[in-house]
């Protein structure tokens, strides 16, 4: 706990991080989670701590909160606040700080909110715990900053409870929870990654007016170098544990020194606005003809009580050729999921035909339908949770196709050509899924699907969960294997950057309908829905980067947020 | 609001209904299945001739189709004659009703010391887990779990009643005295012993549920708005993990009015318990079959009040 005692902070820095060193417990990947991390926060700036999974962004700002939990500790370095050193102060007295002088909102608004305490008395536990005026003067505190965060209604929102919210809801309570005592410092560990596209355009508008009223300081922890172009002043880049770069916000994404910074800037999947080639001559006949689909979503009994009628899925049609990828693009809520689950039915249609290979699969009975299975195959999203802990590799693979009458030698040896296809080695058969990363199970996730030589491939958010660098490999195997199978794909995706680069084809879903659909020139560059409009338009940080692509900025001028 | 709620019960009570149909059938059925039956004791007596047995069998409807004397005894339940013991003649409800309070007053007092000592060393061992204090609470559950209760009784009235003489061995008074001291003494041997085994499941379960309440972000807001790690405690983590125990103590209803076989039988306490073994060792059909729909119902009533009260504490629940 030894700290370089030199002058940290000048009159206008309002937290300097000097030399951070957190060392983790033995026995983990690496021995320290940050190591000699050098940082300053300057007043009345947003300052983003950009970098991909492990890279100790969020460890730096739990021990800047004195958050860390019990096994990680600062073995070094020096944390300055407000003129105050933070490391090696009392647990009672960061508790003080805490809250009143530097504030943390989180990722996800949902859990980071008590499910059984209002809204009101969530927020007025901040005033209380710091013992902060009288439980009235609190509670008219509470609704006014309800108001100052833009939530509607706030003498009845006070009452509400956290899941009678919506997501950007939630994030706006987190965040006039935050500025109850008016903090110096405000940190936010990637606060908008939950949400949806056009509720994180006004999130970090919320962030960025606020922080300009109060004159705030902002710690803002990101993965996304989009939403560093909306929003920092600086930046700095985390690499492993390392600080890698940092300076100035234009200037690092502008022209970034470090090879770290530029392969991750290179990664991030841009709006390109320029149509796929596609990987041959559009067939005459659809693979896939879909008509009038409706689901329709009922919950309750109907004999008791109140019945709760959801349109997930309201009339969709659309053709789908060999060889294409189409695009199904949408916010939460859209019914894209639901359309990716009918087409593979694992959900049941009420009425509308899916024409597949001009067979209509929406009425065959499950018996009927599961010799057509093996030619629709999917991949999920969560690489994680998708793959048997308990199976090894091979058995995932393999376990398909022998339940369908492959030979179990086969199977292995067409498991094993595969898994070298997605380019993972030879050794990986027998190995189980939690020796691999994210990445690596996404491609184990992609062999298997492979495994039945499908016809028609339904990706559901594949690489959402994914860090950019490792979703940029993983849209070029999609694309390879595209190019040399011809199988088709539907590619169900909330970021419409990712969908630019892989979709020969885009529809975008508003409340179970598809309001527009079009090539990726068209839904981007002039896109005739103002629901796209709205939507391209909270893409963060596209401004520059579509005008750089297209060359001319006019079309995409009158679209942009702000 | 208020139509919601009643929906749900409506639904929840015809579900109940059609559940305590089957289980007294199932009862009775498998009751009747027993080699034997309500006459077999008279078989060996002297004094009793197959004519005798036969008129007695007439007398009681035994020679009735199984289905005829189902039907006959659920349509008396309905209107609330539960019949009458094959033993004294005395009807099933109050047999039943003189046994329930000695049951209520043992089983009452050891479930409210199990929760009670239960949820302390629950939250105590996730608050310090790995401490010597959890160590030693989590042996001491598997111990009260894999020994059984009687071997505890056993060893305490060894211990307490023979070596220290401190309470008695059984029984729930002293005749001739009676005062509520005197009920207290009994009790304190008995409700500690059976408690033991409440304490140590639940004190795991709110263990796990406390664990989980603090792995939860709304814990980490918490302590990043400055809240004491006390208050975190309180108002955060024992609120949400005391939530799926609500369903757990729904389950434990039952088990509180039906009493418990084993230490009722070692400590010769005139419960429910020991009640069912009588009435089964004289094949009373009428008490057993009653003391079968009163425990149905009584799990049918529990998950009821469990359900009903999680619905008032959790407002997803109550508003969603």
């Amino acid at each position: 706990m030894v700290s370089a005692p030199q002058p940290l902070a000048s009159e206008d820095v309002a937290l300097a991080v000097r030399d951070l060193t957190v060392s983790l417990p033995p026995g983990m990947e690496r021995a320290h989670a940050v190591e000699n991390v050098s940082f300053e926060l300057k007043r009345g700036q947003i300052l983003c701590i950009i970098g991909e999974s492990g890279s100790g962004k969020s460890v730096t700002a739990n021990a800047i909160m004195g958050l860390l939990p019990k096994t990680i500790r600062i073995s070094s370095g020096a944390i300055r606040l407000e003129g105050m050193d933070l490391v090696g102060l009392s647990s009672d007295k960061l508790r003080d700080i805490r809250g009143r002088v530097v504030s943390m909102i989180f990722q996800d608004p949902l859990s980071a909110l008590n499910p059984l305490m209002t809204v009101g008395a969530q927020i007025e536990e901040v005033m209380a715990a710091h013992d902060v005026g009288t439980p009235k003067s609190r509670r008219s505190r509470a609704i006014e900053l309800l108001m100052e965060v833009g939530l509607p209604d706030p003498p009845l929102m006070y009452h509400q409870y956290p899941f009678q919210l919506s997501g950007g809801q939630r994030q706006r309570v987190m965040i006039a929870m935050a500025l109850a005592l008016e903090p110096a410092i405000l940190i936010a560990d990637e606060p908008t990654t939950a949400l949806d596209v056009t509720t994180q355009a006004q999130i970090l508008q919320l962030i960025r007016d606020i922080q300009r009223r109060k004159g705030m300081s902002v710690m803002f922890i990101t993965h996304d170098f989009g939403v560093v172009a909306e929003i920092a002043d600086s930046v700095v880049v985390m690499e492993k544990g390392h600080c890698v770069e940092q300076g100035n916000a234009e200037q690092v994404l502008k022209s970034p020194n470090h090879l770290y910074t530029r392969r991750l800037i290179a990664a991030v999947p841009h709006l390109t606005g320029k149509d796929r080639v596609p990987a041959e001559a559009a067939a005459a006949s659809s693979i896939l003809k879909v008509e009038c689909l409706v689901k329709t979503y009922r919950s309750g009994s109907a004999l008791f009580g109140r019945r709760r009628i959801v349109p997930a899925v309201n009339g969709v049609s659309f053709d789908l050729s060999p060889g294409r990828t189409l695009g199904v693009v949408g916010e939460s809520g859209s019914g894209k999921s639901s359309l990716g689950r009918l087409l593979i039915k694992l959900l049941d249609s009420d009425s509308g035909s899916i024409l597949f290979e001009g067979c209509d699969v929406a009425r065959l009975s499950e018996a009927e339908f599961r010799p057509v299975r093996p030619k629709i195959q999917m991949i999920f999203q969560d690489p994680f949770a998708s793959l048997n802990p308990r199976s090894t590799v091979g058995q995932i693979l393999t376990v398909g196709p022998i339940a369908h009458g492959v030979p179990h030698k086969a199977a292995c040896e067409q498991a094993r050509e595969l898994l070298a296809h997605v380019g993972l080695d030879a050794g990986t058969f027998d190995r189980y899924p939690h020796e691999f990363s994210g990445g690596q199970r996404q491609r184990i996730g992609i062999a298997r699907a492979l495994m039945f030589k499908p016809k028609l491939l339904i990706a559901d958010e594949a690489v959402s969960a994914l860090d950019v660098s490792i979703q940029a490999q993983i849209l070029k195997l999609l694309d390879q294997i595209q190019r040399e199978t011809g199988v088709s794909m539907i590619f169900i995706t909330h970021d419409l950057r990712v969908a630019s680069q892989i979709c020969d084809e885009i529809a975008v879903m508003h409340r179970g309908q598809i309001v527009e659909h079009g090539p990726p020139s068209q839904i981007f560059l002039n896109p005739t829905s103002a629901y796209t409009r709205e939507l391209v338009a909270a893409i963060p940080g596209e401004q520059q980067s579509s005008a750089r692509a297209v060359g001319s900025q006019s079309t995409l001028a009158g679209h942009s947020h702000k | 609001m208020v139509t919601r709620m009643s929906g749900f019960l409506l639904n929840r009570l015809s579900q109940s209904i059609v559940l305590l149909v089957i289980v007294s059938i199932i009862g009775f059925t498998v009751l009747n299945l027993m080699p034997g039956g309500p006459l077999a004791q008279f078989g060996l007596d002297p004094g009793m001739t197959q004519k005798d047995v036969e008129r007695l069998a007439t007398q009681l409807g035994l020679n009735r189709p199984l289905w005829l004397q189902y039907l006959d005894w659920a349509w008396r339940l309905l209107q609330g004659d539960w019949g009458h013991s094959f033993r004294d003649g005395s009807s099933v409800l109050a047999v039943i009703g003189r046994h329930l309070l000695a049951t209520l007053l043992l089983m009452g007092t050891s479930t409210a010391l199990a929760i009670a000592a239960g949820t302390w060393i629950g939250i105590r061992g996730a608050t310090h887990r790995y401490s010597l204090f959890d160590y030693c609470a989590t042996i001491g559950a598997m111990v009260a779990l894999s020994v059984p209760t009687f071997w505890f009784g056993l060893i305490g009235i060894y211990i307490f009643t023979l070596k220290l003489g401190w309470v008695p061995a059984g029984n729930m008074y002293t005749i001739g005295d009676g005062s509520v001291l005197d009920y207290l003494h009994h009790l304190i041997l008995p409700s500690l012993v059976l408690s033991l085994v409440h304490v140590a499941v639940w004190s795991r379960y709110m263990r796990t549920a406390t664990l989980d309440a603090l792995s939860q972000d709304f814990v980490k807001t918490a302590r990043a708005k400055g809240v004491s790690e006390r208050r975190i405690l309180l108002k955060h983590v024992v609120g949400n993990a005391l939530l799926p125990m609500i369903t757990l103590a729904g389950m434990q209803l039952p088990s509180i009015l039906t009493g418990a076989l084993v230490t009722e039988t070692v400590f010769t306490w005139p419960g429910m318990g020991r009640l069912f073994l009588d009435s089964l060792g004289y094949s009373d059909y009428p008490v057993v079959m009653g003391l079968l729909i009163f425990s149905a119902v009584l799990v049918v009533l529990g998950n009821l009040i469990a359900d009903i009260v999680i619905a008032t504490v959790d407002p997803r629940i109550r508003l969603g």
